[in-house]
C-alpha cells in the first residue's frame, strides 16, 4: 500500500487539474480568450508524451548496452503510452484550433512537427511487428528509436525557426509564457504536467505487469 | 580502417559497374517520372511547384536506389563480410558510396526535369550545393534505414515508412535552400539553411556511425 501512494497523487493532480483548470480565473488574452484553458490539457498531454518518449530512448539505449529483454519491454511500453498521450494531444490540439483558428488543421509548423511525431511512433510500432525473432526485433528497433528520436527533436527545434507559426508563443501570438505575472495558470499547469506523467507511468506499470504475466504463462507451458 | 573503407567503396562501385542493370533502372526511373511530369504539366513556370515536384521525384528515386544498399547483399555474403570488415567501415563505405551515386542521380533528376518541364533556377551553384548536402543527408539517413530494413520481411515498403517522418526536417530545410537558389535570392540570405543542412548531416553521419555495430553484431 505505501509504494502505491504516487498513484493517488496522479489522481489527485489530474482531477485538481480538470476542475481547477475550469473554474479558476484566467487572463483575458486577445484570439485566446477562454480557449486559454485548454493550456491545462493540450499543452501538458504533450509534454508528458515528450517525457515518455525520452523514457523510452533512455530504456533504449539501455537494451543496447545492456541486453535485457525487460529493458526492451520497457521502451516499448513507453513509447506506446507516448503515442497514446500524442493522440490525446493531437485531438485536443485540433478541437482548439477549431475554435480558435476556424479550421481543425492548418498548415502550421508546430502541427506539421506533431504530425510527423506521431508518424515516426507508428512507424516504430510497425517495424516492431514486422520481425518474429524477438531479440532481433529488440535490438533493430532500439537503434530506430533512437535515431528517430534525436532526428525528431532536431526537427521540432529547426522547423519553428523557418516560418511564422500561428501557434500561441510564436511569430508574436500571445501565450502563457509572455505572461509571467500571471502565476495563477502555473499552479496549475505544472501539476497538471506532473499529473499526466504519473498516470502514464500507471498505465505503463500496468502494462509492464501483464508483459511479464504473459512471459511467465509461455514459460509455464514450456 | 581506412584501408578496409577504400577496400569497400571500391567493391560497392565495381559491383555497380558490373551490375549495370541495376543503374540502367534508376536511371530510367528518373527519366520515366520527369517524363510523366512532362506530360501532366506541360511546362511547369510555378518556382514552387517546379521545386516541390523535383525533390519528390528525388525523394523516391533515393529511397529506391538506397534500398538495395543492403537488401542485395545475401546473408552469406554479410556473414562473409563480417568476418572481414569492421562494421564502422562498412557503413562509412556504404553511406559514401550512396551519397555519390544519390549525388549523381540528383544532377541527372535536374538535368532531365529541366529539359523536360523546364529550368527556373536562377542560381545553378546553390541549387547543386542543395543537391549535395541533400545527396549525403539522405544517403546518412536511408543507409543506416536500409540496413533495419532490409532485416525484415516487407523492407522496400518499410524503408519509406521508416524513412519519410525522419527524412523531413532535411527535405522542408533543402526546399527552402532550392527555392531561394531557383528564386535567385542571395547567398547572405541563404547561408543559415547551408548551416543547418551540414549540421544535420554531421548529425545524420554520427548516429549511423553509432548506431550500426549494433544491428551488424548478431
Amino acid at each position: 500500500m505505501a509504494k502505491n501512494w504516487w498513484k493517488a497523487v496522479a489522481v489527485i493532480l489530474v482531477l485538481f487539474a480538470l476542475i481547477g483548470g475550469l473554474l479558476i480565473d484566467v487572463p483575458r488574452l486577445p484570439i485566446l480568450n477562454e480557449t486559454i484553458r485548454n493550456l491545462f490539457y493540450h499543452v501538458t498531454m504533450w509534454f508528458a508524451m515528450m517525457i515518455l518518449m525520452t523514457a523510452s530512448v533512455v530504456y533504449s539505449i539501455k537494451y543496447l548496452r545492456s541486453g535485457k529483454e525487460l529493458d526492451d519491454a520497457k521502451a516499448k511500453i513507453a513509447a506506446e503510452i507516448g503515442l497514446f498521450l500524442g493522440v490525446l494531444g493531437i485531438a485536443t490540439g485540433s478541437i482548439w484550433a477549431k475554435f480558435t483558428w476556424g479550421a481543425y488543421w492548418i498548415n502550421d509548423p508546430k502541427l506539421n512537427g506533431a504530425a510527423v511525431t506521431i508518424l515516426a511512433y507508428f512507424a516504430y510500432m510497425i517495424l516492431r511487428n514486422s520481425f518474429d525473432d524477438e531479440e532481433k526485433r529488440a535490438k533493430i528497433s532500439a537503434v530506430y528509436n533512437i535515431f528517430a528520436y534525436v532526428l525528431l527533436i532536431v526537427f521540432l527545434m529547426i522547423l519553428p525557426r523557418m516560418t511564422d507559426s500561428l501557434h500561441p508563443g510564436n511569430g508574436g501570438n500571445p501565450a502563457f509564457s509572455q505572461y509571467d505575472l500571471d502565476n495563477t495558470m502555473r499552479i496549475i499547469f505544472y501539476p497538471a504536467i506532473i499529473g499526466w506523467t504519473l498516470i502514464g507511468v500507471w498505465l505503463g506499470e500496468l502494462k509492464l505487469r501483464l508483459h511479464k504475466l504473459r512471459i511467465k504463462k509461455l514459460e509455464d507451458e514450456l | 580502417m581506412f584501408n578496409e573503407f577504400t577496400a569497400l567503396l571500391s567493391k560497392e562501385v565495381k559491383l555497380e559497374w558490373r551490375n549495370k542493370f541495376a543503374l540502367g533502372g534508376l536511371l530510367l526511373y528518373v527519366v520515366s517520372t520527369a517524363f510523366v511530369a512532362y506530360l501532366s504539366f506541360k511546362k511547369i513556370v510555378d518556382i514552387p511547384v517546379w521545386n516541390a515536384l523535383f525533390w519528390i521525384i528525388f525523394l523516391f528515386g533515393a529511397t529506391n536506389a538506397v534500398a538495395k544498399a543492403f537488401v542485395q547483399d545475401s546473408k552469406e555474403k554479410q556473414l562473409y563480410l563480417y568476418t572481414l570488415a569492421s562494421p564502422q567501415a562498412i557503413i562509412l563505405s556504404k553511406m559514401v558510396y550512396n551519397g555519390l551515386l544519390l549525388f549523381v542521380i540528383s544532377v541527372l533528376t535536374y538535368i532531365v526535369f529541366g529539359v523536360l518541364v523546364g529550368n527556373p533556377v536562377q542560381n545553378p551553384t546553390m541549387y547543386l550545393t542543395a543537391l549535395i548536402l541533400g545527396s549525403t543527408g539522405f544517403s546518412g539517413t536511408l543507409s543506416l534505414l536500409s540496413a533495419i530494413a532490409s532485416q525484415t520481411q516487407n523492407n522496400v515498403s518499410l524503408l519509406s515508412i521508416l524513412g519519410f517522418p525522419i527524412l523531413l526536417p532535411l527535405l522542408m530545410t533543402l526546399l527552402r535552400l532550392s527555392k531561394n537558389a531557383a528564386d535567385g535570392i542571395s547567398w547572405t540570405m541563404s547561408l543559415n539553411y547551408v548551416w543547418i543542412l551540414l549540421a544535420l548531416n554531421a548529425i545524420v553521419f554520427a548516429l549511423s556511425y553509432l548506431l550500426f555495430p549494433y544491428l551488424w553484431r548478431e
